[in-house]
């Protein structure tokens, strides 16, 4: 009965993965107990939204592949309309409009076209694939600079930046030409004093920044000298669990949140910083995998994105809290503190299942 | 060309696609090398560098909160300030037992119920390794008593905190706003925004009005100071410093003395003002009553008083100039008027023979005036002064609802002001297809008759209406109202000053506009439904009353005031505009169940104009009328 059960249950879920995964949230919750400076409610709070994302996980798991096609579309046009929604009739709090309240919740429709825009463009290129054209690239193209522009203008720079990198991974795998990509870099640098005339003054101060840290009068600083004593002070092995004193001193900010590598790294030292990493290297390999062995063009397109960005927000935090980068804010993903950014992730890691459990059925067409 | 051939068959895309997945999962590889080779660098290589700093001397950042800016209003008295307080604050993880600590204190420091419960609160909302104060406005004597005791409290510190304060107290308090700790979506917007630096050691952020509208304006910049502390937590040295950039200082544009006229004049009476300057657009006065006082809020307002503000029957924060949504009444027949000459019909020397009532062509519904046996012979200026009812009915027929409402839209109704407030309401100006869309139903003529009055759907705020009426005082250029005169940067001493923003620039015959200002005029003049109001004064009055019903009556049933809940009495609305030759003040007034308009409203938009003209402050309402108003002209 139970095993019958349990059978039922694990249908369309990989198992593999499945157990990567739940090992670094098991990680992400003891790392966050000890940030948080052993606050039961937030480790409760955030362990409520690992529950509601492994349920969407599981449900997305069971649909079909080919229906995330069929909708491919429709749930980006919403995804695009909400995302004018925000434009017009956008909770606006202190300038930045970002929530849309739809009465009974709110809902923050760039966190949607983080799903919607990767999906809509694998869904076109796959349309396209017995004819593409160099108009087929620009068009894909078009699916993901529409809602950045509008994000960054929100202005919300980070989450639009991400959503480029997704949609330029999709390209580049769907075999856009290296001309294109040499000419299209060279493009978007010589748009670059237009583009730069069009954003916030903050945006700009953060684009400085990126071209030389040292201009950051007070930010990066701070943060970058506090992460980097966190980490080194961890040395080989780490001054053990809960006993970090960089993290535990308040000295670190966003300890819960995107700096929480820098308490990890502190308390488990370079071994435990190997096996955390080694555990990510795991998870992007088998979705990579998934990708690889997907039966046609749409799903492949579709897993290997989400692989390549679950390793973009990696790389962007881990590089960030270990002082190369500057400060962007990017969560570690299934580790740091946060609902909304843990349901998304666990929801496109649903769609990888999907498209791994429903291969045999799909056809090659 | 070689292009599409290139991607024509599958096989080739799939092959491309593995072809170039294995090129990211090369760079991927790489990237983790790369990372894993900082971590050797940071953990293995410099770790006794990084080990030294972490145990010995660390470096703290200190962050230097800037004074928030100053609110003024037009004469530059303060609406909103800073003042330094001593707060004890506690750091729970560095406090072994928190209980026993807090009753250690007990004996040092007088701390009220509502501080600790207050405590407990943020305790529950924050970290622990946050300091949070216990008790914000320490007496001297206390932090003296304190500093002798220091050494037995670990983790308890004196800490000078800046506190916001509104000198005024409940005065302009929908106007000014109030600050309060941040919250967690807050937090959320602070880092979308890239604000973080700057609001690091910044626990309060502007919640309503100005202080929300301008935080970004009025926060500063928060300056650094980094030091080098011991294992005790003690700074050793300072190692580099920036200072804080104070908040610009923002004047509004509204005059204090005409605000604190106007907040009397409603004395306990609910409702809104917003007198505007139409020439520039210019918010000279803007009342919400009842209101609050802002100052409950800094710092975070105790639940109770909280309750009792929140649920209030008169609903105090409620910002009734661009939230409270009422049914223009008869202050719309001005515009509806105008609406009718526009389009070439009511032209004098039109008139009608009002018997009381109107009754609809091929229905037989008939529609009462407010006046039982009707005004006799009414043309459309008279039909302004003496608010005849069954004048307009048949207007609105002829005129038609699509051509009304279209006409009223130009006005602003139905549509934000944009006024620079958050959170403004649009109201509403109903139509055919709006009506269609909302309840799936058609218009029915007998809606048309009662929009023609400002009854029925229609529902503007006091804010639109200030802007309607300034719109007509000026000859129908409409400016967007704003609350603010000029911004002053600390820093750079640069004072940031605002061009008037045109909405639209609506061109009507003169002589149309003439008529309809003629019978606003003849209002306050004897005969007109506000008589009283213009009696005795030196200078012309335009202005239209209106009353709009709050409960509806039965057929039949008499409305009396006397016999009815306070609450169910109707509304009271006022709109004027002086002098009327040449207007530099425009008001809309709504006293809520204050009955008829020229009765409650009328009187406080006299006071107002009273002291705006001839800079004399109402004392009473017999005052009002002695006359010897004259002596004290001065524009």
């Amino acid at each position: 009965m139970l095993e019958r059960l349990f059978l039922r249950l694990q249908k369309n879920i990989d198992s593999t993965l499945m157990v990567f995964i739940s090992s670094a949230l098991v990680v992400g919750l003891f790392t966050l107990y000890s940030a948080s400076g052993r606050n039961v409610i937030l480790v409760l709070n955030q362990l409520f939204y690992i529950g509601l994302g492994f349920i969407l996980l599981w449900i997305t798991a069971k649909i079909h592949p080919k229906y995330f096609q069929k909708l491919a579309l429709p749930i980006y046009i919403v995804g695009l309309l909400l995302l004018f929604g925000v434009m017009f009739f956008g909770q606006s709090s202190h300038g930045a409009k970002r929530w849309l309240n739809l009465g009974i919740f709110k809902i923050q429709p760039s966190e949607i076209m983080r799903i919607a825009v990767p999906i809509a463009m694998a869904w076109y290129l796959s349309k396209r694939e017995n004819n593409r054209h160099a108009i087929d690239y620009i068009i894909a193209s078009l699916f993901f600079i529409f809602p950045v522009i509008l994000i960054i203008n929100q202005p919300d720079l980070g989450t639009g930046l991400l959503i480029a990198a997704s949609g330029f991974y999709i390209l580049f795998l769907a075999g856009l030409n290296w001309k294109f990509i040499v000419g299209g870099g060279i493009g978007l640098f010589s748009l670059a004093p237009f583009i730069w005339t069009h954003l916030h003054d903050y945006q700009k101060n953060r684009l400085l920044i990126l071209l030389d840290p040292s201009q950051d009068p007070l930010g990066s600083g701070y943060h970058t000298i506090q992460s980097s004593i966190a980490m080194g002070s961890g040395g080989l092995i780490g001054k053990g669990w809960l006993n970090g004193t960089q993290g535990q001193l308040d000295f670190l900010p966003e300890r819960t949140t995107d700096f929480i590598f820098a308490v990890f790294s502190e308390e488990f030292g370079l071994l435990g910083n190997l096996l955390l990493l080694g555990l990510y290297g795991l998870i992007i390999g088998r979705s990579l995998m998934i990708a690889s062995q997907a039966k046609n063009t749409f799903t492949r397109l579709l897993a290997a994105n989400i692989g390549l960005t679950f390793f973009t927000y990696i790389f962007i935090n881990i590089a960030m809290v270990s002082g190369v980068m500057p400060v962007v804010g990017v969560p570690l993903p299934l580790i740091s503190f946060g609902g909304t950014s843990m349901t998304i992730i666990l929801i496109s890691f649903g769609i990888l299942m999907s498209v791994h459990s429903h291969k045999e059925l799909v056809g090659s067409s | 060309m070689s292009y599409t051939k290139n991607n024509q068959n599958i096989y080739k895309s799939r092959f491309f696609f593995k072809q170039r997945l294995g090129l990211l999962t090369a760079l991927i590889s790489i990237a983790f090398l790369a990372i894993i080779g900082r971590f050797f660098y940071l953990q293995i290589f410099k770790y006794d560098f990084y080990k030294g700093l972490s145990e010995n001397n660390r470096i703290a950042v200190i962050p230097n909160v800037p004074n928030r800016g100053l609110i003024m209003d037009r004469n530059g008295i303060i609406m909103a300030d800073n003042y330094f307080v001593y707060s004890l604050e506690i750091t729970p993880s560095k406090v072994t037992n928190l209980n026993k600590t807090i009753d250690d204190l007990k004996p040092i420091v007088e701390f009220s119920p509502g501080d600790l419960k207050h405590f407990r609160k943020i305790l529950k909302e924050t970290s622990s390794l946050d300091s949070i104060p216990i008790k914000t406005d320490l007496s001297e004597v206390e932090a003296a008593r304190f500093a002798a005791n220091k050494l037995r409290f670990d983790g308890v510190e004196i800490k000078s905190r800046l506190l916001r304060r509104y000198p005024k107290g409940a005065f302009a308090s929908h106007l000014i706003g109030h600050i309060n700790r941040i919250n967690e979506e807050e937090k959320e917007v602070i880092k979308k925004l890239g604000w973080q630096q700057n609001y690091k050691g910044t626990d309060s952020i502007g919640k309503l009005g100005i202080e929300k509208y301008y935080e970004a304006k009025l926060h500063g910049t928060t300056g650094f100071q980094e030091v080098e502390i011991n294992a005790n937590g003690n700074s050793v040295r300072i190692l580099n410093s920036t200072p804080s950039i104070e908040g610009d200082a923002i004047t509004l544009s509204i005059d204090s003395n005409l605000q604190e006229i106007a907040e009397n004049a409603f004395n306990k009476y609910r409702g809104a003002l917003v007198a505007l300057n139409p020439k520039n657009g210019e918010v000279l006065a803007f009342v919400s009553r009842p209101n609050f006082d802002p100052n409950q809020f800094v710092g975070g307002i105790d639940a109770d008083e909280w309750k009792i503000l929140n649920g209030s029957l008169d609903k105090p924060m409620l910002n009734r100039a661009i939230n409270g949504l009422y049914p223009p009444g008869s202050t719309i027949k001005p515009f509806v008027a105008l609406a009718a000459l526009e389009n070439d019909i009511r032209k004098p020397p039109f008139n009608i023979k009002d018997p009381g009532f109107f009754t609809l062509p091929n229905s037989g519904h008939t529609y009462k005036d407010w006046k039982p046996y009707g005004h006799g012979v009414v043309d459309i200026v008279m039909a302004i002064t003496i608010s005849c009812d069954t004048f307009f009915y048949g207007l609105g027929i002829e005129l038609g609802i699509k051509k009304l409402s279209e006409f009223l839209s130009h006005f602003g109704f139905g549509e934000a002001t944009h006024i620079d407030m958050f959170g403004e309401n649009a109201g509403l100006l109903p139509s055919p297809e709006w009506k269609q869309k909302r309840y799936k139903q058609p218009w029915y003529l007998g809606e048309t008759v009662i929009t023609s009055i400002g009854q029925g759907y229609t529902l503007v705020t006091p804010m639109q209406l200030a802007q309607a009426v300034a719109t007509i005082a000026n000859g129908g250029l409409m400016i967007q109202p704003r609350l603010i005169q000029s911004i002053k940067n600390n820093q750079t001493g640069k004072i940031e000053t605002f061009k008037n923003k045109i909405v639209r620039e609506l061109h009507f015959k003169p002589e149309n506009l003439a008529l309809v200002k003629e019978g606003m005029m003849n209002v306050t003049q004897p005969g007109g439904t506000a008589a009283s109001v213009g009696a005795g004064a030196s200078y012309k009055m335009a202005a239209k009353t209106g009353t709009a019903q709050v409960v509806e009556m039965k057929r039949n049933q008499k409305y009396d005031p006397n016999r009815m809940n306070e609450r169910h009495r109707d509304h009271a609305l006022f709109i004027a505009y002086a002098p009327a030759e040449d207007p530099t003040i425009a008001i809309a007034i709504i006293v809520e169940n204050g009955g008829h308009g020229g009765s409650t409203a009328g009187p406080i938009a006299r006071k107002l104009i009273d002291y705006h003209l001839l800079k004399k402050i109402a004392l009473s309402k017999e005052d009002n009328r002695a006359g010897s108003l004259e002596s004290e002209y001065r524009d």
